[in-house]
Order: C-alpha cells, then structure tokens, then sequence
C-alpha cells in the first residue's frame, strides 16, 4: 500500500492554488492545440517548453503534461463536428462521429467520446500508479546492456508493428540516430559530421525538427486540401450528457478491450494512432452489428477515442520508469524534465518522490479538470474553427518560428524548422513514419552511451547481449519485432499455399 | 451532357498529376547521399577500438551502413516499379497551394534573419488575409499588427524571452 501512500501524499502536491490554476491554464491551451491544424500534442508542447524554464519543474510538468492530455480531448471535437482530424490519433473518431454530427446527434457523440477520454485515460494512469514503481525498481538493476536492449526493443517495435514499410521505418529512424549523432561526441570530446560548419557544432535538437515535421509539415499537408471548413455546431446541456452516460455502460466490453489494446499500444511505442485504428477494426469485427459502423455507431466513437487516450498516458510510463518514451509527446516531455536537470529513469522515483508523485497525482486531476472543461466549453472551441484558414495558417507559422527560435534563441533553428517542414511533408506523403525518426534523435545519445559501455564491459564481444537470462530475453524479443514483418508475410504465404493444395 | 465533362476533366487531372514514383526516388537518393555522409565522416574519425574504448566511429559508421541498405531497397524498389508505378503523389489542384505556402514562408524565414520577427510576422499575416481570404484592408491591419504586438507583450513583457529584433525595433530603441 506504498503507493497508496505516496499517492495521496502526491496529490497534496498537485492540489496547490498555483498547480490548479497551471492545470486549468494547460487543459485550455492543450484543447485549443488539439483543435488548431498544425499544432498537435508534440509541437505544441515543443513551443510553449522554452516559457517554463523560469517555471519549478513540478508546476511545469504538470501545466505540460495537461497541455497534452487537452490535445488529447481537442482532437475529438474537430473530427466530430468538422469531420477533420485535429490530431492523427483522432482520425478513426471521424468514421462514426461525423455521421452522427450529420444525424443530429454531435452533442451524443462529443458526450461519448469525452467520457470514453476519461474513461481510458483514468485506466492507464491507475496502471501507471501501480506499476511504475515496481518497474522503476526492477530496472535499479539494469546495467548498460539491459538498457541497449530496451531501447533495440523500442525501436525494433516500431519495424514490427507500423503499417508503413519496414525499409522507411528503418531509414526513417537511422536519419534520427544519424542527425542524433552529429556535433561533439560526449567521450571522446571529438566533432563528427560537423564538416567544418560551425552551426553544426551544437547537433540538431529534436525539438525543432518535431516543430519543423509535425507543425510545418502538417500546414503544408493542409494546405493540399483546399480549406473549407463546413461544421455542424453542438450545444452540450446537462441533460443531453446525462442521457448519453446512462447508455455507456452496457458497452463495458468495448471500453475493457479498447483500454487494453491502448494501455498495450502505449507502453511498447505503438503509439496512440495505430491504437485508435486497431481499437475501432476490433469493435467493429466483433460487433453483433458490424455494418452499422461507419454509419453513427457510438461504439466507433467510443472505441477509437478509449484507446487513444489510454495509449497517449500509458506511453509516460516507460518514459517515467526507463527514460524511454513511447510516443513523440513523451519524448518531448522527457526533454523538458532533462532540461530541468531531472534525469528520468529508475532513480527519479528515488530520488525526486514529490515530483514523480505529484506528477502521477496530476494525471488524475487534470484528466478530471479536463473533462469538465471541454464538456462545459464545446460551442467555444467550434468557434475558433469558423476562423478562416487564411489567418490561421500565417499565424501559426509565426507561433512555429517563435517556438524553434526560442528553444535556443538562435537563427539558424528556424531554418532548419523550415527544412524539417517540407521534410514532414515529403516523409507523410510518401509514407514514412515521423514517430521512429523523432524517437532516434531523442534517443540516439543515450543509446550509443550504453551500446558503447556494453562494448567496453564486454571488449568489443557482441555475446554480452545474451549473457544473462534477462537481457537475452530483452534481446530476442527485440529481434523477433525485428523479423515480425518476414515472418508474417511468410505464414500468410503458407497459408495461401496450403489452401492452394487443398 | 454531364457526363462528357466528368471524363475530360478526370482526364485533364490526371495528366497534371505528379507521380509518388519521382518524389519517392529523390528521397532515397537524399538518404543514400546521407548515408554516405555518415559513413564517410565515420571512417576519418575512426570506427575502430582506440586507447580508452570504442572511438568516435563506431556506432554511427553502423547507423550509416544500415541507412544506407535502407535506402538502397527504397531507391531499387521505385526504379523497379518504375514504370507500372501509377500512384499519384499530388494533383496539380493540390501542390499549387501547397507552394503558396511554402514560398512565402521560405521568404518569411529569410527576411526574419535581416529583420527580426516582428515586421514579417505583420507582413506574412497581412499577405494571407488580403491575398487568399479575401480581407478587407482595415480588418487586415488590425489582425497583422495586433498578433505580432500580443506576442510581443507575452514573450518580452511577461516571460522575459527575447525574440529576434531588426534594424526597426532598434530604432524604436528595444
């Protein structure tokens, strides 16, 4: 019951005036992100970073981390009364929302999909309260080539389970640990791919290039669709909300299976898009009625928005526990706390309880202050919608510019916003994946400095990575996500033959 | 009569399209070019076993190595498929926008080296609205000057982060 205790001793942190009043300022920034195109999550909180460095790093995570937890809710608000995702997690929230904006029933479908939020989110926090502390403990014992071996995991997870090709996920997150790589080398004190420019010296940040890719890119992709926005309004009264929540809980079976499948996205680094189109393809395979999707069912409203939010908290749990975050929002968050000097991984629970405590207690809260807040303040957020894209569009591509520049006030991050731009555009139209390169460049240090100090333990002999039962086991799981693609493709070949020689 | 008109304008779409097959090989090549980058910095500083451990080389000459056959695979595939390939990267309808944004911001980044934030800003916000949405001039006014003053009170004033001045802002004596 130790973290019962701590717990509550973490929610006494959160409950000050001041932190209430960051949660209350993030959920309303986060949501107006969710439904802005072009400024999501990971950019988002990429920009406003560099305004709480003054902040102390409790009240600044926790303001942060309710940002994220309001782009999460946003997401949905455009999806279902624009039939526009905000966010690409909120994309299967659109196949059964919209329908029913169009039916009438949006203030129905807002109603589930802020509730299925909650629901989901409050599941993967209470798997966080649980469990962090006992994986943060098991991993007090990690040595370097414990440590190589999650993070060929994390990256092996993302060969095997994205849908876009396995030889674009690779290049997509060798650029990352290429990029990663470039400037001093913190052993040696040498200078690598600077080749002679002096700008290069310091290495790209990774919040720049999630500024660039996510913020810049996602203008530019919205750009191609020509910019009408036709919207259904809601109103949302107590009644309304009332009635949707006295039929949520016969779908119980959904919410089960859909936090599942989040909390499981989530913690190895699926992330929460794949998590919301998995999630919405279960509930409609296992539908007494499938061919109602697609058409007003609430359970698609409620599948897809369960598992997203689930998977979008769950990935601070490897993120917390290992210094290994699960999704691109994470990592920046991770780079907030490094840059607070707070180094996450195991000793974070031993040495800053509070924080990690406070933390923790603050995804409860501001999970709670987040639905309120967006179910109360709905007709407002489709407002900001009606503004034209012509005025939306330049200003956030000032807000983008004021981001990069002030992460390290310095020019040339804003040229390089601009070329991780047109690089988002090109990687999301021809289909790679953005997450495993953000990742690597985050990641790309520390996964040398433990590749390099297994090396140095071993002497250069690779059979330190299954020297042990544990990291064996890390290890091979690894690189059966690796082959997960050939070997996929060779059974469904066995199949087809042996269906053949029937 | 309809239907004619449906046909020569799916036509005229289609030939105006640029194909996924073009855009695709330029960015294997790039990460090829990368690559070779990488591995040819790798080498100089030494990918070997040095004094004290593994030298600088090591770890990124491997990264460079599988970026490398990664792109090679994606270059080879789009050279194979080359000619059946039919995928349609973007319409004409489509890119033009696009690059009515991209010009600008590119002119926007630039003219932030020489100027400062502020005056591009204005001026980027203003060009959008008079030029795209259709704004009248004084509504145009009022929302270019206005965002860049807010941002201006909020980053200067209130956080105390200073953002990138021009020769103007300097004659106003900030």
């Amino acid at each position: 019951m130790d973290e019962i205790n701590n717990l509550f001793h973490g929610f006494a942190v959160a409950l000050t005036l001041p932190n209430i009043a960051y949660m209350l300022i993030g959920i309303t920034l986060g949501v107006l992100i969710g439904v802005l195109p072009g400024l999501g999550g990971a950019n988002g909180i990429a920009i406003l970073l560099p305004l709480t460095f003054s902040m102390n790093p409790t009240s600044a995570i926790i303001m942060l981390s309710c940002i994220y937890w309001g782009a999460l809710f946003g997401g949905a608000i455009t999806s279902i009364l624009f039939n526009i995702p905000g966010e690409p997690w909120s994309v299967a929230t659109t196949f059964d929302g919209y329908p029913m904006a169009q039916q009438g029933k949006a203030a129905q479908a807002l109603t589930a999909a802020f509730t299925s939020s909650f629901i989901g989110a409050f599941f993967a926090v209470a798997l966080i309260t649980f469990l962090a502390p006992v994986l943060a403990k098991f991993a007090l014992n990690f040595g370097p080539a414990e440590y190589f071996a999650v993070q060929l995991l994390t990256f092996c997870s993302f060969v095997g389970m994205s849908k876009e090709p396995p030889a674009k996920v690779i290049a997509a997150m060798m650029l990352g640990f290429a990029l990663a790589a470039v400037g001093m080398d913190s052993v040696t004190g040498q200078l690598r791919m600077t080749y002679d420019f002096p700008v290069l010296l310091k290495g790209f940040d990774f919040l720049i290039a999630v500024i660039g890719l996510f913020g810049i890119g996602e203008i530019l992709l919205t750009m191609e669709e020509g910019l009408a926005f036709k919207g259904k309004s809601a109103k949302l009264n107590p009644k309304v909300v009332w009635e949707t929540w006295k039929t949520l809980p016969r779908y119980w079976l959904t919410f089960l299976r859909s936090t599942a499948i989040g909390c499981w996205m989530g913690i190895t680094p699926g992330g929460a898009t794949p998590a919301s189109f998995m999630s919405y393809g279960i509930a409609q395979r296992m539908s007494k009625e499938p061919e109602t999707f697609g058409k007003g069912q609430i359970e698609g409203v409620l599948a897809p928005e369960t598992a997203a939010h689930a998977a979008g908290t769950s990935a601070l749990l490897p993120m917390l526990t290992l210094g290994i975050p699960g999704s691109p929002t994470a990592a920046v968050l991770l780079g907030g706390l490094m840059i607070w000097g707070l180094q996450p991984g195991p000793m974070l629970f031993v040495e800053h309880k509070d924080f990690v405590w406070g933390l923790i207690a603050s995804m409860y809260l501001g999970n709670i202050v987040g639905l309120l807040v967006v179910l109360t303040t709905v007709p407002y957020w489709a407002a900001f919608l009606r503004i034209p894209f012509s005025v939306i569009a330049p200003v956030i591509v000032v807000i983008c510019a004021i981001g990069a520049y002030t992460v390290h006030s310095a020019m040339f991050d804003v040229v390089m916003m601009m070329v991780f731009g047109v690089v988002g555009y090109l990687f999301k139209k021809l289909k790679y994946p953005m997450a495993p390169l953000v990742l690597a460049l985050v990641l790309g240090d520390m996964a040398e400095a433990s590749f390099r100090q297994s090396m140095l333990m071993s002497q250069g002999n690779m059979s330190i990575f299954w020297s042990n039962g544990l990291v064996g086991g890390i290890f091979g799981l690894a690189i059966l996500m690796l082959v997960w693609p050939l070997l996929s493709s060779a059974l469904a070949w066995a199949k087809t033959t042996a269906k053949a020689g029937d | 009569m309809t239907t004619p008109n449906k046909e020569s304008g799916d036509a005229r779409t289609d030939s105006a399209a640029t194909l996924t097959r073009g855009p695709e090989l330029v960015v294997g090549l790039v990460l090829m070019a990368i690559a070779g980058l990488v591995i040819t910095d790798s080498l100089r500083v030494g990918t070997g076993w040095g004094d004290e451990g593994p030298r600088s080389g090591y770890f990124p000459f491997y990264i460079g190595l599988f970026l490398l056959a990664s792109s090679s695979v994606i270059v080879l595939s789009a050279l194979l498929t080359w000619s059946k390939s039919k995928a349609v990267f973007a319409t004409r309808e489509e890119l033009v926008p696009v690059f009515q944004m991209l010009v600008p911001m590119v002119i926007y980044v630039v003219a932030m080296v020489y100027l400062g934030i502020y005056l591009p800003s204005a001026i980027l916000i203003g060009y959008f609205m008079r030029h795209h949405g259709g704004f009248a001039w004084p509504a145009s006014l009022a929302v270019s000057i206005s965002v860049p003053l807010v941002f201006f009170l909020v980053f200067e004033k209130w956080f105390l982060v200073p953002l990138p001045k021009g020769p103007i802002e300097n004659m106003l004596g900030f």
